[in-house]
């Protein structure tokens, strides 16, 4: 079976941050700065399911009953399908090599991230076997970071067209120019202003 | 029912406002935005007096234990920076009511409120929160609704200014996710006391060291450090008077805040300041940021950017305080948080006052109007008093307490900048003071009469906060105590 290079995930992770970053540093075009922006915030949810991704561990949803119990029933419900017995035994065998109910060898498929262990995983509730779970919290917290990261692009894009609106454009380059042309337009007529009320004075 | 205080804090201005989009009435939004906003200053007060001398009040979200659950800390730093937060987004919000009906378009008015009121939340949960994810939701809550805010200024150059900021935010706000999620993998907690117990800090790990940098770097860019700050002038100067002043007052000090914990009740002061060279880096950024911000701010053409520039400035004051190392120097910069947020709040209220009557902040337009609003004027003049630091005003405590622990560290050089840079200060603050007094009056001044009366008294209720501060240093009690706490948390 095909072995990722180890800290592969990490890489990855670096190397879309650094995208992203680069994307919204160099772009001008506004709508070409938020995805930049979108790139760099989606390589930390990345970095944060490489963190609770445990080698080995599977969805962490408590397995209620023993895995024994388990076993029996899915092969009564293949072989109420109609299948022959061989073949249930077969599925259920096939079924067992991927089954998240089997307890792996806990000790040694420890991920690199967890080294330091914290108070997460396992729950040793009575009937219920050993199993290994991913830990949930990383994804949790990125639940809400995506939705932190909808939010901003929203409000982003709301902004990007209410500037197209108001400016005809959303090059950064262009708006500041015709912010600057507007500044040198006002004090000219600011100056012209004060000219003509000093003549009338003096006319006066 | 007290038990609960501390997250009616945050829960209060989070139901009021999803509450008054559905009533969607100008009057009943404006009414309970402020009913809400002073009765949390009322528990952010209570909370302080509870918290005096040391205590501390843990609160479990839902019951469930902490490290496990999430839990909400007040002690005296986090209700010293909460007070300063709800009192000063009550008062502004009092007497702003005439330039919101003024400058935000009818429609708009029960949105704006319950921005104001969501941007408060975020800012006070940051304060009050234990967990360290929480921190950086409440960030970008307060940071999205502080963009939308921005994003009403009237002219069309607010909306760039709150994209820019959006961008720069966004950036600073995910450096900071980054740090989170190393030190996480680290220790698999958020509790901030417990990552506290867990850190290796003594080993000083690779990871250790990116995580801490990577946390400084995004609060950095949230409290417009030095080289990271070219996103304030324009969001403040666009923006809406009443949300300049707040935010002005509010947000750059919780992003301080933030980064004092996340030094010193997270990794520790000998973590940030003995085996990394964190000091003097913030030192050399802090003064670097006084004097380019200074200097900047003398050559301004409105006030506003006036203001913001040395606020830049002043935010250099608090880091210098943390960056000395000592007691009083942190308690010198904690009090500076609420020190300046009294005197910015005060000083751009009476911005939002002349810019009410006169439909403009450009320096020229302000010529002479302190004939025909002089306690608006007034009120101005002695804020920038207490910006330069002069004697009686809340700002010369903080500046004698910097001071002071310059000399005591023996670094006169230091000390000598700091005076050299309050020249500075005088040399924008005078220019502002000639324009109002000692200047032919434009014709738009000419023309304006005196700033309504709730406008008028709460800035002049800032501006006597102010003063009483300046004669009777609570702040700087307050925050003497708070630094105390914090230096002596155990570790």
């Amino acid at each position: 079976m095909f072995e990722p290079p180890p800290l592969l995930n990490y890489w990855i992770v670096i190397f879309l941050m650094m995208t992203g970053f680069y994307i919204v540093i160099g772009q001008r075009n506004l709508i070409k700065s938020v995805i930049g922006l979108n790139i760099f915030q989606t390589s930390v949810f990345l970095l944060y399911i490489t963190i609770g991704k445990v080698r080995g561990g599977t969805a962490p949803i408590l397995q209620s009953t023993g895995q024994h119990n388990g076993h029996t029933e899915h092969t009564e419900h293949l072989s109420s399908g109609g299948h022959g017995q061989n073949h249930s035994i077969a599925a259920a065998e096939l079924h067992g090599d991927i089954d998240p109910s089997v307890p792996p060898m806990v000790a040694d498929k420890w991920d690199h991230g967890h080294r330091v262990e914290g108070h997460d995983l396992e729950p040793h509730v009575d009937g219920v076997t050993d199993v290994l779970y991913s830990n949930p919290l990383p994804s949790v917290l990125m639940l809400t970071a995506i939705v932190v990261g909808i939010a901003t692009t929203a409000l982003a894009l709301a902004l990007i067209v209410r500037i197209r609106e108001q400016y005809g454009t959303i090059e950064e380059d262009e708006i500041l120019a015709l912010d600057r042309d507007e500044d040198i337009a006002f004090e000219r007529a600011a100056a012209e202003n004060a000219a003509g009320s000093n003549t009338a004075v003096v006319t006066v | 029912m007290t038990d609960h205080l501390p997250i009616l804090l945050v829960i209060i201005p989070m139901v009021i406002a999803p509450a008054i989009v559905v009533i969607n009435r100008s009057s009943v939004s404006r009414l309970g935005s402020l009913a809400g906003l002073w009765v949390i200053t009322a528990i952010a007060g209570y909370l302080l007096m509870q918290t005096a001398g040391g205590n501390r009040l843990r609160y479990e979200i839902g019951g469930w234990k902490p490290p496990y659950g999430i839990e909400y800390v007040i002690d005296p730093f986090s209700a010293f920076v909460s007070i300063i937060v709800a009192g000063v987004a009550a008062i502004v919000l009092t007497g702003a009511s005439q330039s919101v009906t003024m400058q935000i378009p009818k429609s708009k008015h029960t949105l704006f409120y319950a921005t104001y009121l969501l941007c408060t939340a975020g800012l006070l949960g940051m304060c009050v929160t234990g967990d360290l994810f929480n921190v950086f939701v409440f960030l970008e809550i307060s940071s999205l609704s502080s963009y939308a805010l921005i994003a009403l200024g009237h002219s069309r150059r607010a909306a760039l200014a709150a994209l820019q900021y959006l961008i720069v935010g966004t950036i600073g706000a995910t450096f900071f996710l980054i740090g989170i999620g190393l030190l996480y993998q680290m220790t698999g907690t958020l509790n901030m006391a417990d990552l506290a117990d867990r850190l290796p800090i003594e080993t000083g790990s690779r990871t250790l060291l990116v995580a801490f940098a990577m946390m400084t770097v995004g609060l950095a860019i949230k409290m417009a450090v030095f080289p990271v700050h070219t996103w304030l002038p324009n969001a403040y100067s666009h923006a809406p008077e009443s949300v300049t002043a707040f935010m002005a007052a509010t947000s750059t000090k919780v992003s301080v805040y933030a980064f004092i914990r996340l030094t010193y009740t997270i990794f520790s002061g000998e973590f940030a300041f003995e085996i990394l060279p964190l000091d003097s880096e913030l030192m050399l950024l802090a003064l670097m940021g006084v004097y380019v911000a200074s200097t900047g701010a003398i050559f301004q053409k409105d006030i506003k950017r006036v203001l913001a520039y040395s606020s830049i400035a002043q935010v250099g004051y608090m880091i210098l305080g943390i960056s000395l190392n000592r007691p009083e120097g942190l308690a010198a910069g904690i009090a500076h948080m609420m020190n300046h947020g009294l005197i910015k709040g005060g000083l751009f209220m009476a911005v939002m006052a002349m810019s009410l009557r006169l439909g403009s902040t450009r320096m020229d337009d302000l010529r002479g109007i302190g004939r025909t609003m002089p306690w608006t004027a007034m009120a101005m003049t002695i804020g920038l008093l207490g910006l330069i630091g002069v004697p009686l005003t809340a700002g010369f405590v903080t500046k004698w307490m910097l001071l002071t622990t310059t000399l005591q560290i023996n670094a006169p050089i230091i000390a000598g900048l700091l005076l050299v840079a309050s020249l500075l200060a005088v040399i924008y603050s005078w220019r502002i003071v000639e324009t109002m007094f000692f200047a032919e009056p434009s014709a738009r001044a000419a023309a304006a009469t005196e700033a309504p009366p709730v406008m008028l008294g709460c800035t002049w209720l800032m501006i006597a906060l102010v003063i009483v501060a300046g004669v009777y240093p609570m702040p700087a009690v307050w925050a003497t105590e708070a630094a105390e706490f914090l230096l002596g948390q155990g570790r």
